[in-house]
């Protein structure tokens, strides 16, 4: 089964100071322990796709206007308090596991080497299938 | 990757399987023998499509196999040890050239040695189906991998994971004893079920270069049913997998959307593969034991063979589920049995069934539950409580087509 682990990024409810203010040292630990990650997914053949996203402030929002041409709002989006900074995606046997490989994420070093504990949403990709026959 | 011509991939898949059984059994070694093998297969695959099959394809895999082995062998000095194991088993002379006796007649219980290695209890489920469609099915990673819909280097590494444990745990490449070989095929059966449900769950994206799993599973179990012809279970496995795949162009719309059994085309069924399910689910349950896939597989026959879905005979499908009920703790035979139980009694005594069936903490909640309650309802004319149970099951599936016949049942509905 497949499922996708969010990770949410609030700008306001997170436990830890944003990442600007981090010691170079800590930056890498954080970006270290990314990278191993999907290499522990790989070695697990559990790996499926993982990203990061740019930061917010280069998103557009955009809706279809009249005849259907792209009308386009640039950030930055000063109401944006919770952002998505990326995500894996994971194909493991049980949710179990997936919520297991969420919470090892969640606990990335952040200052200091403490786990940040940031919340990681597990949701199940729709690749089920159907019940009747 | 070189594209097989159809003729020849099906050779080269069949041949897979004995000539990993045959390099295991002389080398003691499957998870180099199975890479060797791979490796042959591919070689195979670009010279015979262009030089045309050679007289002796088997003869030529094995030789090419084992050279290859041989160089799997030697060739790192990390597995120095195993290269001395070989050089130890090995006389010199016989390096290089394949000793002519390994081109002996097929030993027909290889495949069926290799399936139970495969699909061994040693195993997660998914490191079973992958290493089952490997091995025995002789489809490269990539298609696999493909199939799935995951990384080829997740699927390579899900592969090496399971012939690792395998390794580790000292599984040897033999039969099973009789006292646990009944255990250890329901176990194969099992895996080859779940290959046959996933491309049944997969088949609707329209993408030709993938892998068809559900004919694969029916090709493997075909193949176990030649191997073991007087297995019940094997014979109503295989007519269950041919009895469902009959119905498979009828089951999507054109939009890849569901179609239920009841509303579905009956004129697009496969008449040759009813047929043959049929016969051979005829054959096997006078013969028992009979077990749950010879029932399963019987119930199947009874919705194929009926001209029109008010025709079907649900008294005795209602008197299967039963059976089958009584062999199996399985919490969706007895929703199954509810739904049954509606079919001929009405939809009241369907949903009193469905309400003691609410108890079992595994249903409880469970969209399958919500689903068939809200058809009993809608069955019994409770259009609003049909559609609360529809729009609840189509938040709780992890299937979009499911989820989207789910909710257009509930809009039908509410449809004005």
């Amino acid at each position: 089964m497949k499922y996708i682990l969010l990770m949410q990024y609030n700008t306001t409810g997170a436990d830890f100071p944003t990442v600007d203010t981090w010691t170079p040292e800590e930056i890498r630990a954080h970006i270290e322990f990314m990278g191993e990650v999907n290499g522990k997914l790989m070695a697990a053949g559990e790996f499926v796709d993982a990203q990061g996203l740019a930061m917010p402030d280069q998103a557009r929002i955009v809706r279809a206007g009249e005849g259907g041409r792209p009308v386009v709002t640039e950030g930055p989006f000063a109401e944006t308090k919770e952002f998505l900074a990326g995500y894996w995606i994971v194909d493991t046997e049980t949710v179990e596991r997936a919520v297991e490989l969420a919470a090892y994420i969640s606990a990335a070093p952040g200052p200091g080497g403490a786990p940040v504990n940031m919340p990681i949403e597990v949701r199940a990709v729709m690749s089920g299938p159907p019940q009747d026959r | 990757m070189t594209d097989r011509t159809p003729a020849v991939g099906h050779l080269l898949r069949d041949l897979a399987p004995q000539v990993t059984g045959v390099l295991t059994r002389r080398f003691g070694d499957f998870a180099t023998a199975e890479d060797a093998v791979g490796e042959a297969l591919l070689d195979a695959t670009v010279q015979w499509s262009r030089d045309g099959v050679p007289e002796n394809p088997r003869g030529w895999l094995i030789q090419v196999a084992y050279r290859r082995m041989v160089e799997l062998v030697r060739g790192e000095q990390a597995r120095r040890r195993r290269e001395d194991l070989v050089a130890r088993r090995e006389p010199a002379d016989r390096r290089w050239a394949a000793p002519a006796d390994l081109d002996r007649p097929a030993d027909r219980d290889d495949t069926l040695t290799l399936l139970f290695l495969c699909c061994h209890p040693a195993l997660t489920t998914a490191s079973a189906i992958a290493l089952t469609l490997r091995a025995v099915g002789g489809l490269t990673t990539g298609e696999i991998a493909h199939a799935f819909l995951v990384p080829e280097a997740t699927m390579a590494q899900r592969i090496s994971r399971a012939k690792e444990r395998i390794r580790s745990s000292g599984v040897p490449f033999r039969m099973p004893d009789d006292r646990d070989r009944e255990r250890r095929l329901a176990t194969v059966l099992h895996v080859l079920y779940l290959i046959f449900n996933e491309g049944y769950a997969s088949s609707s994206g329209g993408d030709l270069r993938r892998v068809d799993l559900a004919e694969e599973a029916i090709r493997l179990t075909r193949a176990v049913h030649a191997l073991l012809p007087a297995d019940g279970e094997v014979a109503g496995l295989l007519a269950l997998m041919l009895l469902t795949e009959a119905r498979g162009a009828a089951r999507t719309g054109p939009a890849g959307e569901l179609v239920t059994l009841a509303e579905q085309d009956r004129s697009r069924w496969d008449a040759a593969a009813i047929a043959e399910g049929v016969a051979l689910v005829t054959r096997a349950l006078p013969v028992g034991p009979v077990g749950p896939y010879q029932i399963q597989a019987a119930i199947a026959a009874l919705h194929d063979e009926a001209p029109t879905a008010e025709a079907t005979d649900w008294p005795q499908i209602l008197a299967l589920y039963r059976e089958l009920e009584r062999r199996t703790d399985n919490p969706v035979v007895a929703l199954n049995r509810a739904v049954a139980q509606a079919m001929v009694h009405g939809p009241a005594v369907g949903l009193d069934a469905l309400a003691a069936l609410a108890a079992d903490r595994r249903l409880a909640g469970h969209h399958r539950l919500l689903a068939a309650r809200a058809h009993l309802h809608e069955m019994a004319g409770d259009r609003a409580a049909a559609g609360t149970d529809y729009r609840a099951a189509a938040a709780g599936t992890n299937s979009l087509p499911e989820q989207r016949y789910l909710l257009m049942r509930a809009a039908r509905l509410t449809d004005r």
